[in-house]
């Protein structure tokens, strides 16, 4: 039988199973953070104006166009831009930035984060540090004084003083300067400021109901699981509930470690990176837990008052020993005797 | 301020000199007495760590040689009749030599001659396609195309023609070590002995199925039709399963066999070109040059009618 | 009606499209000619016992089982045996095929072909495993592993429950859909003779909940038998699966190189039930089946009940022809069913359905590096890390991989199913599985 052909002179194709495919591809993924980031986007130019509508808009190019030129000309390759991971970058790093900063820092940040922390590591799946926390720490070691200056939002700013300290800077400076927590938090901006947004800090940060909403968004859409964001809250929310209640003076109230700083956008977008993160669902727990005792012993102890991005940036690196200890539940598990 | 400079130098000496000491003595404790011979064999060998010997590298072999009584069974392909004779008068042992060999590709059936029936997609693998069916054609025994072979080879003596989908040896570059050989699912790749010139004579084609049959989907098949057995004078030819094999040791390149074969299944490589004309339609042969072959895109097509010549590399 | 169960790792939700769950059974009568491979099975193949020019009748046996793990092939028509050769089959290979020209419909008088319901089970324990490896059982959910070893339970374990699989957890596929809701009460008297086979009193009859009218059904059926129920099930893929359906049903999960007998359980195909009661009341061999035949671009999707041997070509003809644009054939299922090359394979005893793919459906997006989101781990109904047995499949890390135990795999196929980034995952972790297999073996024999 001569008949090899199926139809006209089409070939049929021949693959093994499975023949059928989940509609999910790596850029949906990522354009699903995108949208997640929406309403955090969308309350940092309510606050800080038009710069935090650019500035992102900006480091997206940078980050676009880096990974386009090293992936053309250094690698010699096939550019993946098409696949949004860069975006997610650029983006992720701008929130992280005061909306002040220069532009051409921020172009050196993007540089470092797309072409260091990921690029050099051979491109998107290989990196072991999470790129936009290392362009991040590298403008905020290079540049400390652009990156500790934050613009006061809406309803703070005033004649005279167009920028200041976060909460926590403010918090560390008080401490080392012999203040009493305790008598600070009156300073403070008041727990429910913070959750909505109203205190200086960087662009993506400082709304926490933006960002929890985005959280839901990512959630629903399965692009992330809650383990990893849930048990760094819960392990913040304990430890430093335990330092407080220990020592309420020269501590801070565990609402105030949630509602501060980067701890939101880091334990929300930051840590669930695909990439620099445990791949079962218990090594996200250890991984969490890691991150959320580290930020709180940062930022208790350490010299600098936020301690999310170093926290993630560590944990970054004990993730491969993490995969290679914590294995799922296999099926079937004999147990041997003896 | 000099305190803290005096105390660090002294702490990181104090260390640094405890270790050495601890370092020394776990050294000797823990130290493996080995024959020196075994540094001075491996010394001699080629280092490709390829496996072509059968241990998994070049000292597990020095060592093999070292313990043995004989070299009798074991040969480093790499190095060759020279290598191994260097070893012999190490180990005060009798030299072996053997026949040097090339790694051959018996099949010829490329998009020209073997029509595709099916389209493969999936992982980049011969072993995945050889698993799923006969591949993207219907001859269970060939090519598969997708470059096993080629990943195998150390030594860049393997390249895939995109123009024909078949790999194709670099003579020059092999070694015979057989790395090809085993990663050949379907056994296609075979060490033949190594000739003058590297000229090679042996039948492309590894179909053991009835000729009809084999010719359905390749019209360069070996049919089994016996014809190259009758006319070789040499008894190098044996058949067997519908298929004919021609020994490599035994064959004299007398190229009698080559002209009688009603498929052009046997190829004859690297001889002049015959006198008389061949009586067939298809066109002359194309050269195809080492150095481009490296470059592992088919820049060149593939010869017809199986003579084909390769200059050697330059450089 | 019992609570809904499911299996708690892993799985994934493919779109259903069970488009011919609505069309009841047609007949297919056979025509022209027939291939019948002698391996339709797990085991050794089976040897022929005709020759060329023979006069056969249907149900005549035309190769005989050559080792225990094995399987006898009967004829599925009568006419002359052309010739015996090797014929493409759903191997994607040559194998060793009955050429049969077929003339008329001639059955063995032997064979019961009434179509009233024969209750009453006469034979003994012994002579149900004897009729059923007589008949040439195998089963028909996919596995073809022959069911007289099954329901030879070894020495050491005992059988506590029968589970019927109706579950059919694969998109587009309604065989054992309709043969619950057409051939029911077969069905029930051929779990009866399972349970007596292996000498238990329950039998748990699994079925997915989208075929809640199977599930009625069969629900109003079993409240009269003793022992038997009904277990509806969540729908997620791969249910079906044994191990799952175990582990759904029961709680237990077999062990890593176990048997279902090890947790005391026999699981058996619906289909496979059926046949089991043909061959044991109604003295008749395994020579025709249902087929689901269907596709997107298919006319008229639908269920058949073939002869063995009838070439894939004749099911697509009569469910409308094959569509234009049609880009791949596929033998079962879309997540476990094998692509093939040809229209002229035969169906065998394993065949649960052909489904045609649009050209559009039909092609793999070239890979991407791994993105490392951990979704083929979390998919794994077996536990398992597939990321990391493609790489070590790349790589050809055979010992690592039997060592992350590929050979757990039940090669469901929800890992490439989920990956984002396309990788073909499935077909390295089968490489893995073949290096370690062989791996194996050769220690095997080493020690010996």
């Amino acid at each position: 039988m001569k008949e090899k052909q199926a139809t006209m002179d089409k070939l049929l194709t021949v693959s093994m199973s499975p023949h059928v495919h989940h509609r999910d591809t790596t850029s949906r993924l990522m354009y699903g953070v995108v949208i997640a980031l929406l309403p955090a986007w969308a309350a940092s130019v309510w606050f800080f104006g038009w710069g935090a509508l650019y500035i992102p808009l900006l480091s997206v190019f940078f980050a676009v166009l880096f990974e386009y030129l090293i992936a053309r000309f250094l690698l010699k390759r096939e550019p993946s831009v098409r696949d949004g991971s860069a975006v997610v970058t650029g983006l992720l790093l701008a929130f992280t930035l005061p909306v002040n900063i220069p532009v051409w820092i921020l172009a050196i940040g993007v540089f470092v984060a797309i072409g260091v922390g990921k690029m050099s590591f051979g491109g998107l799946g290989t990196n072991p540090f999470n790129p936009a926390l290392v362009g991040r720490v590298f403008l905020f070691i290079s540049f400390p004084v652009q990156m500790t200056s934050w613009p006061l939002p809406k309803g703070f700013a005033t004649a005279d003083a167009v920028t200041g300290a976060t909460p926590l800077g403010l918090l560390k400076e008080g401490m080392r300067q012999g203040e009493h927590v305790a008598d600070m938090m009156k300073e403070l901006p008041a727990n429910l400021d913070m959750f909505m947004g109203h205190m200086p800090g960087s662009m993506g940060e400082v709304a926490a109901a933006a960002l929890l909403l985005g959280f839901l968004y990512l959630l629903w859409k399965r692009i992330i699981t809650w383990h990893i964001p849930v048990t760094i809250f819960v392990t913040v929310f304990l430890f430093s509930g335990l330092l407080w209640l220990i020592d309420p003076v020269n501590n801070a109230t565990p609402w105030f470690h949630l509602l501060s700083g980067g701890l939101m956008l880091g334990a929300i977008f930051m840590a669930t990176d695909y990439v620099t993160s445990p791949m079962t669902h218990r090594g996200m727990i250890w991984y969490g837990v890691g991150i959320g005792l580290l930020t709180v012993i940062i930022r208790r102890w350490g010299a600098y008052p936020e301690g999310v991005q170093f926290a993630i940036l560590i944990m970054n690196a004990f993730v491969p020993l993490i995969n290679l200890y914590v294995k799922p539940k296999r099926f079937g598990e004999v147990k041997k005797n003896g | 301020m000099s305190d803290i400079v005096l105390y660090t130098v002294l702490t990181l000496t104090l260390l640094g000199a405890l270790s050495a000491v601890i370092l020394y003595f776990v050294a000797r404790k823990f130290h493996v007495e080995e024959d020196p011979r075994i540094d001075q064999v491996e010394e001699v060998l080629p280092h490709a760590n390829c496996g072509g010997c059968g241990y998994p590298g070049c000292r597990p072999f020095a060592e093999a040689c070292v313990k043995a009584d004989s070299l009798d069974d074991l040969y480093c392909p790499v190095g060759g009749n020279d290598v191994m004779a260097k070893v012999a008068e190490i180990l005060g042992l009798e030299a072996v030599t053997a026949e040097p060999r090339v790694a051959v590709i018996r099949c010829q059936g490329s998009f020209e001659h073997r029509p595709r029936t099916s389209r493969y997609e999936g992982a980049e693998s011969c072993a995945v396609a050889h698993a799923l069916y006969t591949g993207d054609t219907d001859c269970p025994y060939g090519c598969l195309g997708l470059g096993d072979c080629v990943r195998a080879c150390d030594f860049e003596a393997l390249f895939m023609d995109e123009k024909t989908g078949l790999p194709y040896v670099i003579d020059e570059n092999c070694v015979a070590c057989g790395a090809c050989v085993e990663a050949c699912p379907r056994d296609i790749i075979e060490l033949r002995k190594r000739n003058k010139k590297d000229r090679k004579i042996y039948v492309a084609c590894i179909n053991e199925e009835k000729g009809g049959v084999a010719r359905q989907y390749c019209d360069v098949a070996c049919i089994g039709c016996s014809k190259c057995f009758q006319v070789c004078e040499f008894d190098a030819i044996t058949m067997g399963n519908n298929l004919a094999f021609i020994d490599s040791d035994a064959c004299k390149l007398c190229r009698k066999c080559v002209v009688v074969c009603p498929t052009h299944s046997i190829l004859e490589i690297n001889f002049p070109p015959r006198k008389e004309r061949k009586k067939d339609d298809q066109p002359a042969a194309k050269k195809v040059t080492a150095a481009k072959e490296k470059k592992a895109i088919g820049k060149n097509g593939e010869t017809q009618e199986g003579e084909r010549s390769e200059e050697k590399k330059e450089g | 009606m019992q609570k809904i169960k499911t299996f708690p790792k892993g799985g994934v939700h493919p779109p259903e499209h069970k488009l011919s769950a609505g069309r009841p059974i047609e007949v297919l009568p056979p025509g022209g000619r027939v291939v019948v491979p002698v391996v339709q099975h797990i085991g050794a193949p089976a040897e022929p016992v005709v020759q060329r020019g023979d006069e056969v009748k249907v149900g005549q046996l035309l190769a005989k089982s050559s080792g225990y793990v094995s399987a006898n092939v009967h004829s599925p028509v009568s006419g002359k045996v052309f010739r015996i050769d090797k014929r493409f089959d759903a191997s994607g290979y040559k194998r060793t095929s009955v050429i049969i020209d077929v003339e008329g419909d001639d059955w063995l008088p032997e064979i019961d072909r009434s179509e009233t319901l024969v209750r009453e089970i006469t034979a003994a324990r012994e002579e149900i495993l004897a009729r059923i490896q007589e008949a040439g059982i195998v089963g028909m959910g996919g596995a073809t592993f022959p069911s007289h070893v099954k329901l030879n339970v070894p020495r050491g374990k005992k059988a506590e429950l029968l589970i019927i699989n109706g579950v059919e957890c694969e998109p587009y596929l309604t065989a054992d859909h309709r043969l619950m809701l057409e051939r029911g009460e077969e069905l029930l008297v051929g779990t009866r003779i399972l349970m007596k086979a292996l000498g238990v009193d329950r039998a748990v009859i699994g079925i997915e909940n989208n075929k809640p009218d199977a599930i009625e059904h069969l629900s109003r059926l079993t409240a009269a038998e003793e022992g038997i129920t009904v277990q509806p099930l969540k729908v997620k893929y791969p249910q079906g699966g044994e191990k799952q359906l175990i582990k759904a049903v029961t709680g237990r999960e077999v062990p890593s190189g176990g048997l279902p007998i090890d947790v005391g359980v026999v699981v058996h195909n619906v289909g496979t039930t059926v046949a089991a009661y043909e061959a044991v009341q109604k003295n008749k061999p395994l020579i025709e089946r249902v087929v689901t035949v269907t596709g997107k671009s298919l006319a008229k999707p639908s269920n058949f009940l073939v002869r063995i041997g009838t070439p894939i070509s004749a099911l697509v003809d009569a469910a409308g022809g094959l569509p234009d644009d049609t880009g791949k054939v596929v033998l079962g299922g879309p997540m476990m069913g094998k692509a093939v090359a040809r229209l002229d394979i035969p169906v065998t005893k394993g065949i649960s359905g052909v489904l045609l793919i649009p050209d559009a459906e039909a092609h793999r997006r070239p890979y991407q590096a791994c993105i490392r989101c951990a979704r083929c781990v979390s998919v794994c109904p077996m536990g398992l890390e597939p990321y990391l047995l493609m790489d070590l499949g790349v790589h050809e890390r055979f010992e690592r991989a039997r060592d992350e135990r590929v050979m757990d795999c039940i090669e469901c196929g929800s890992c490439s199913y989920i990956c984002p980034a396309d990788r073909p995952l499935l077909d390295y972790i089968r490489l893995d599985k073949l290096r370690v297999g062989e791996m194996i073996r050769k220690a095997k024999q080493a020690v010996k």
